[in-house]
């Protein structure tokens, strides 16, 4: 460095000031070119961290409670233990029973996804809870009742429970276990013409793309206000993820309705799922 | 700052090249770990509910 500075020692020369704004300009554009190198990498490592990274920590978090939850559902515990059992039958004491967020309360089931498709369903739809699973909106009706079990789930990333749900066909089964029962719903719209958009004797569609601010969608009778559960005649389940891919502008949202309802058995599975006898 | 760093880095070119990877994968694990999961929840995207 000081070999490259002695010989302009000394010399006032008219030439140092140009190559003097020429480096300030070089300088500045590498300095420029430099910074997008750098917001580039980060924006792409921000994109690994979202489909890749976020994936594993959410599946840990879901395979732990989904062994536990199943271990539960098998397992000679009291009936009367279970979450779901409890906000049901309410407490002993007569009181009504809140299932604590973030509690394992049953798992979904989807064939359409693949045979080894099971996620444990936690109780709200908090970030922390949905990084676990999908997650029953509190205050929606538990499964198989009449009215609407509700329940998010991510796109992309956290898991990603939800990420082919526009996969999903009219009448494609969507099994719910709980501790007592086997629950199948099965994806409104037309099987025949596998058209989601026609309506049931409700008004509810198979499959809807609504606004994130839409919240009727998770309502006793989706889309009705004002109706509550003891006034709604099917036992229906709706599914909410993101839409489109990526993004957060809209909700993709899946209704079904309950088609069968079958009394758990020891560890035999619904005729729905792959090597089922009830 | 890529000059400097580089510039910087003592020994001869293959344990610079080791040093820049290094550097690279520390800074990488310290945005994957760290600060990505602390951004990502004030960031709009990967919303999934619905509400009022």
């Amino acid at each position: 460095m000081t070999d490259s500075q002695s010989p302009s020692q000394g010399v006032p020369a008219p030439t140092p000031a140009p190559r003097a704004r020429r480096d300030v300009v070089g300088l500045l554009l590498r300095g420029i070119g430099q910074t997008f190198i750098t917001a580039g990498f980060v924006v792409l490592l921000f994109i690994v961290y979202e489909v890749w990274i976020t994936n594993i920590f959410s599946d840990a978090k879901q395979q732990s409670l989904r062994n536990d939850l199943i271990k539960e559902f098998r397992a000679e515990v009291p009936v009367g233990d279970d979450p779901v059992v409890k906000a049901e039958l309410g407490l002993p004491n007569g009181a009504q029973y809140t299932i604590p967020v973030g509690t394992g309360i049953a798992v979904l089931y989807i064939p359409r996804f693949g045979k080894d498709y099971a996620k444990a369903v936690v109780e709200g739809t908090d970030d922390n809870d949905l990084s676990k699973g999908p997650g029953h909106y509190t205050g929606t009706q538990l499964p198989g009742k009449v009215g609407n079990f509700a329940i998010a789930g991510h796109r992309v990333g956290k898991g990603e429970p939800f990420l082919n749900l526009d996969q999903l066909l009219p009448g494609d089964s969507l099994v719910v276990q709980t501790k007592t029962t086997w629950y199948v719903y099965s994806v409104l719209g037309d099987p025949a013409t596998k058209n989601l958009t026609v309506r049931d004797a409700q008004g509810v569609p198979g499959r809807e793309i609504v606004s994130p601010s839409n919240a009727s969608v998770v309502n006793p009778v989706p889309g009705k206000a004002n109706v509550p559960a003891d006034k709604a005649t099917e036992a229906l389940i709706t599914l909410t993820t993101c839409h489109p891919k990526f993004s957060a502008s809209q909700r993709m949202i899946i209704h079904g309705v309950l088609s069968r309802t079958v009394a758990a058995s020891g560890t035999a599975l619904p005729r729905e799922l792959v090597g089922g006898t009830l | 700052m890529y000059v400097w760093i580089w510039r910087h880095l003592p020994g001869p070119l293959a344990l610079r090249l080791f040093q820049v990877l290094l550097l690279v994968t520390m800074v990488s694990l310290v945005l994957l770990f760290v600060v990505f999961p602390w951004v990502e929840p004030r960031l709009p995207f990967n919303k999934v509910t619905v509400n009022q």
